[in-house]
């Protein structure tokens, strides 16, 4: 691995402007480390050798209270600096993440677990506090430190120079030799962890599930022996990466031995004087000081590099073509024509929707009927822009599907699908989706409309209320309203209906029809139906039988 | 499992402490040697130095290895417990205590909050163990040849174990309470972005979403970086008190030296065991705000660990009564967790073989029967018995092995087609698999499938059609062959013939079995014993499906209704 990922480097100019000032800081802690040895060695050799008291070193004991102070304020800054480059690094990638995976798409989505890109964009990416808080400045210090330190000890001992410049080098050798080793043991770590997560989250979603079959202390065994498995994986990968560590620290204080010996034996030959001897000997470990501690900040930004690969990974994924072409002006009608249509999944082998043709005129209400799996859905996520076409042909208005600017196009087309999904957020603004400046008094028409009406009184907020993530606490029934509800507000020319009244019970399926009814007046409906009752509001049934089409009642 | 933590920390610590130690050795030693081969001394005289050095210099990286290894060993062990701890927790929980939560949160809590307590035995106590050794040998060790340093060495270390971190302590409190607001706040959006993705998109809302995904990620963004100015101030101050320390120890040895309290062959020592303990003792501050971070966790996971269950279970529960079993309702009524009423003076019978159906309006009371009957919902008055025992006196472990329920919304797991029906009998036969899939007509298309019944379905089946999901947990609890099964709305999410069908094959599958079923279409109904419209929680008509027409009440209306839309216009 590159000591500095090349794509965070050309992801943000954050990432460059930090190495930067790390490396100003760097020279700058080396230089205040060097005086501070040099000042040590001075007075304690002064006193021991030369018996100065307090009055004679006055100056050289003020000159090292001023290079303590400004140690401390490079501490400071340092940590301040980094921490808040990565955080601003961390902002940049999880927003480009969330944009790029928004542009993928629902046919993307589908093929992913939406539990492991929610965790990639909030906790992975918190992995890489250590890849800049510690590991990017430790770095620039492992660099500038030992080079500093070699070129001041030469110019006083050049046996001692010469060890310590012949021992820092095998350090990011072996780190290099341990890192290439555990890189694979890493990304498999972040597999398991990530497995773990989405395991540990479909055995709580499941727990009632569980308690019905009796399963759930079986359920809890199955956690444990998955937590189990990650320990031993990890352990595993530890224990090679403390080996790195290990001996990391063995070559650093057997080096610093080594110097001290060799510089006791030369004092006593006369070779060498007390103050040179002690300088080389506070100088030696801070030499290899910063390299140790690059050694444990590199296994701790680790996670944070394998969760940027993969957020890479994700935002080297192609968008959909982005077509920039054809706008779509607001038809008051809309009408709609499939000539051949063929659609595939990418993961299936056998076509979900093959050789349909079926035209709606504006105005017309079609009901396109046929055994579940027939490609209802399918049909509804290709007018909808979600899934393009092998071969064949949409035509909408007079206009080519596949040339039109999608986000413009959907502007004129309500959808109610199968699950909708509501927003952690109140009841109003998610009836107000589609058209976020609504005012209540819409919202509130739109609920009753979809017959809402019973359970906006129930809400203690009525519509203010907020609700629970995925709509916790409100019937099949309720959410499909909600959704029904979105489309009244939206009010746009063309109506897709996946089956709106299928969790409705009879009463209520009653007056939601009442409700269709009235939304699909002057309006282009296309839907899916099951039940006779939403069937008899369509002028037209086709009926689609899998996977051909199509048979005109 | 306790004990095995509590020796592998013991160790650990241990192995900790000797590291410092040998850190401290090695300093001390290697001074000596110099500061006395400078008086020119014969080399004898080094020999055992030189030695010393060597090992302090070899041992302090085997027990820093040693430590490690040990204490994260120790410390996923310790999270292990802790899941299981809160996985249980859980399951009491379930389900009707468990909207209160939403399920993000839920993740963050229980995968981030419980991860997060194992940095206590990682990043907490390893760090203030080595403080308390080093500080300990140091100040001994410098106090014996120089009192007034081992009096500086005492307080600069004091200084920095308690009074930097209380210092920072404040500024991290706040910032990291927000943080954890704020990050909640972000994976909330995050997970509407994500899986309302459709949705969003279809409604040209996206960009919206993203700009609430923004705000929250600004205000962590902004919130961490505040948090940064705090965490540096730690360690200004503790590289200050280091720089102090050691500039005091000179000056308080120089004139030591002049007086002839101190050998002068000394001072190195008295001078160099202090530089090097600070650099031991430097990650106390990091130590200190992570301690902070835990706490806020684990106070989170307390909250979880101490929610009130909803149902509660007697202490000791009756014994269960044998079969064939008759379960009574008499004046029940019971209330959601919200604490609306659910059910309000229900009457019911379940003699054994008897098949009801109950029909009714949604909200009508429906699912809380249903969830009452599997002991999911304690009963507030009346009472409800199974063969005369009082469902409340018996475990609902117990209970739920006689009366099973497929749930409108039972979970499919991220599993194969087999793995989720085993869930129902762990031990089932491939020929039992199957003619559970057959008897929710699912198995031609489950034979269609390139891998058969080893196909994943999927995170909650979203791998599968809404009828098929349906079709799944139905073959699900007909496989597990449960003594009473409630089924709640078994045909949803189906086209109509489809579900007429199902329920069809339902009643034929479950016809000598007591059975409650759960439905809003009234079709085939006529083939069960009785059938009970509920409107509020209460029964309103009860009669066989052709007495219940007959008295032209709100059923036959309904009924009406139905079947008149067969009668398509045109």
């Amino acid at each position: 691995m590159p000591a500095v990922d090349p794509r965070l480097l050309a992801q943000s100019r954050v990432v460059r402007v930090l190495l930067v000032r790390s490396a100003a800081l760097g020279v700058a802690t080396a230089a205040l480390v060097i005086a501070q040895a040099w000042l040590l060695a001075r007075l304690i050799s002064a006193s021991f050798e030369d018996g100065a008291g307090l009055a004679e070193l006055r100056d050289p004991l003020l000159v090292l209270l001023g290079v303590v102070l400004a140690r401390a304020v490079l501490a400071w800054w340092v940590e301040v600096m980094a921490q808040r480059a990565g955080t601003r690094v961390k902002s940049e990638l999880r927003m480009n993440l969330l944009r790029h995976v928004v542009g993928l798409g629902p046919a993307w989505l589908t093929r992913q677990r939406t539990a492991d890109l929610e965790a990639l964009s909030t906790r992975g990416l918190d992995g890489l506090d250590g890849y800049f808080t510690r590991y990017l400045p430790q770095l620039v210090l492992a660099v500038v430190v030992p080079t500093a330190v070699v070129a001041a000890v030469v110019t006083q001992d050049v046996v001692a120079a010469a060890i310590i410049a012949g021992t820092v080098p095998l350090i990011p050798l072996l780190m290099w030799v341990v890192g290439a080793g555990t890189r694979a043991l890493t990304a498999r770590r972040l597999a398991t962890l990530q497995r773990l997560g989405g395991h540990f989250l479909d055995s709580v979603a499941g727990l009632t599930t569980l308690k019905v079959f009796g399963q759930a202390r079986a359920q809890a065994d199955l956690v444990r022996r998955t937590t189990d498995e990650f320990r031993r994986e990890t352990m595993g990968t530890l224990r090679v990466a403390f080996l790195s560590a290990l001996v990391l620290e063995l070559l650093a204080s057997l080096s610093v031995a080594v110097v001290a010996v060799a510089v006791g034996i030369r004092l006593v030959g006369g070779g060498l004087d007390l103050s040179t001897g002690l300088f080389v000997l506070v100088l030696a470990p801070e030499a290899y000081l910063p390299l140790r501690t690059l050694g444990a900040s590199f296994h701790a930004s680790a996670d944070g590099v394998a969760a940027a690969d993969q957020a890479f990974t994700v935002l080297r994924s192609p968008l959909p073509a982005r077509r920039d072409g054809a706008g779509v002006p607001r038809h008051p009608a809309v009408d709609l024509r499939l000539d051949e249509v063929r659609v595939t999944y990418p993961d299936r082998a056998a076509p979900a929707l093959d050789g349909v043709n079926l035209s709606v005129c504006p105005g017309e209400v079609v009901a396109v009927t046929g055994p579940s799996g027939c490609g209802k859905s399918t049909l509804i996520a290709v007018l909808l822009g979600f899934v393009g076409v092998d071969s064949g042909r949409v035509t909408v208005c007079g206009s080519d599907l596949g040339r039109l600017d999608l986000d413009q196009w959907r502007r004129q087309v309500a959808w109610v699908p199968q699950h909708p999904y509501l927003l952690a957020t109140t009841l109003a603004d998610n009836i107000r989706l589609g058209r976020p400046d609504a005012p209540d008094a819409e919202v509130l028409r739109a609920a009753r409309d979809a017959g809402l009406g019973r359970l906006v009184d129930r809400l203690p907020e009525g519509l203010a209320t907020p609700l629970g993530e995925c709509g916790a606490g409100l019937s099949a029934g309720e959410r499909q309203r909600i959704a029904l509800a979105r489309a009244f507000v939206m009010d746009a020319p063309l109506l897709l209906l996946d089956e709106p009244t299928a969790n409705l019970d009879g009463d209520t399926e009653a007056s939601v029809l009442d409700a269709v009814r009235r939304l699909a007046d002057g309006r282009t409906v296309l839907m899916a139906a099951h039940r006779p009752g939403l069937v008899a509001l369509a002028h037209t049934e086709i009926r689609l039988d899998r996977p051909r089409v199509v048979d005109r009642a | 499992m306790k004990t095995v933590v509590t020796t592998r920390l013991a160790a650990a610590t241990l192995l900790g402490a000797g590291g410092a130690a040998a850190g401290l050795g090695l300093a001390a030693t290697a001074s000596w040697l110099i500061a006395r081969a400078s008086e020119h001394p014969n080399m004898a005289a080094l020999g055992l130095a030189v030695v010393a050095v060597r090992f302090f210099g070899i041992s302090r990286g085997l027990l820093r290895y040693a430590e490690r290894l040990v204490g994260h060993d120790a410390a996923f062990h310790a999270l292990a417990d802790l899941r299981m701890r809160v996985y249980r927790k859980l399951e009491n929980l379930a389900p009707a205590g468990l909207p209160v939560f939403r399920s993000g949160d839920l993740l963050a809590r229980l995968v981030d909050d419980v991860d997060s307590l194992q940095d206590l035995l990682l990043r907490v106590v390893p760090p203030y163990v080595v403080a308390a050794v080093v500080t300990g040998l140091t100040a001994g060790l410098v106090g014996i040849l120089l009192p007034s340093a081992g009096v500086l060495v005492v307080v600069a270390a004091l200084l920095c174990a308690t009074a930097v971190p209380a210092l920072a302590q404040q500024l991290v409190r706040r910032s990291e309470a927000r943080q954890a607001e704020t990050r909640g706040e972000l994976s909330t959006t995050v997970v509407d972005l994500v899986q309302g993705a459709p949705d969003l998109i279809a409604y040209g809302a996206t960009s919206s979403q993203l700009r609430r995904a923004a705000t929250a990620d600004a205000e962590l963004t902004r919130v961490a970086r505040a948090a940064a100015r705090t965490a540096g101030i730690g360690s200004g101050i503790t590289t200050l008190l280091a720089g102090l320390c050691v500039w005091g120890v000179v000056a308080v040895g120089i004139p030591a030296v002049q007086d002839g309290r101190l050998r002068g062959v000394l001072l190195a020592v008295v001078v160099l065991v202090p530089l090097a303990a600070f650099e031991l003792v430097g990650g106390l501050p990091q130590a200190f705000a992570t301690l902070e971070r835990v706490r806020r966790c684990r106070d989170r996971v307390d909250a979880v660990l101490d929610a009130a269950a909803p149902v509660h279970e007697p202490p000791t529960p009756s014994a269960m009564p044998a079969a064939p079993y008759s379960i009574r309702l008499r004046g029940v009524r019971a209330r959601y967790p919200s604490g609306r009423l659910a059910l309000d003076g229900l009457d019911l019978d379940l003699p054994p073989g008897r098949r009801v159906a109950v029909v009714g309006p949604s909200g009508a009371g429906k699912s809380s029967l249903a969830a009452v009957l599997v002991r999911f919902l304690d009963i507030e008055a009346g009472t409800a018995t199974l063969n005369g025992v009082a469902l409340g006196d018996l475990d609902g472990g117990d209970v739920r092995r006689v009366i099973g329920l497929a749930a409108q919304d039972a979970h499919l797991f991220d599993r194969t087609i087999g793995g989720n029906l085993r869930l129902a009998r762990p031990d089932a036969t491939e020929a039992e698999l199957r003619s559970a899939l057959a008897a929710a007509r699912l198995l031609d298309w489950a034979d269609s499938l390139p891998n058969g019944l080893a196909t994943e379905v999927g995170e909650h089946g979203a791998r599968l059609s809404g009828g098929q999901r349906q079709r799944l947990v139905v073959a699900r609890v007909l496989l597990a062959d449960f003594p009473v099964l409630v089924l709640d709305e078994p045909a949803e999410h189906l086209d109509t013939e489809a579900a007429d069908a199902l329920t069809a094959d339902l009643l034929a599958a479950s016809s000598g079995r007591t059975t409650l079923l759960i439905t809003h279409r009234l079709s085939g109904l006529h083939a069960v014993d009785q059938i009970l419209l509920l409107d509020a929680g209460r029964v309103v008509e009860a009669g066989t499906h052709a007495e219940l027409v007959a008295a032209g009440g709100a059923y036959a209306r309904t009924w009406a209704r139905e079947r008149g839309d067969f009668i398509r216009p045109g």
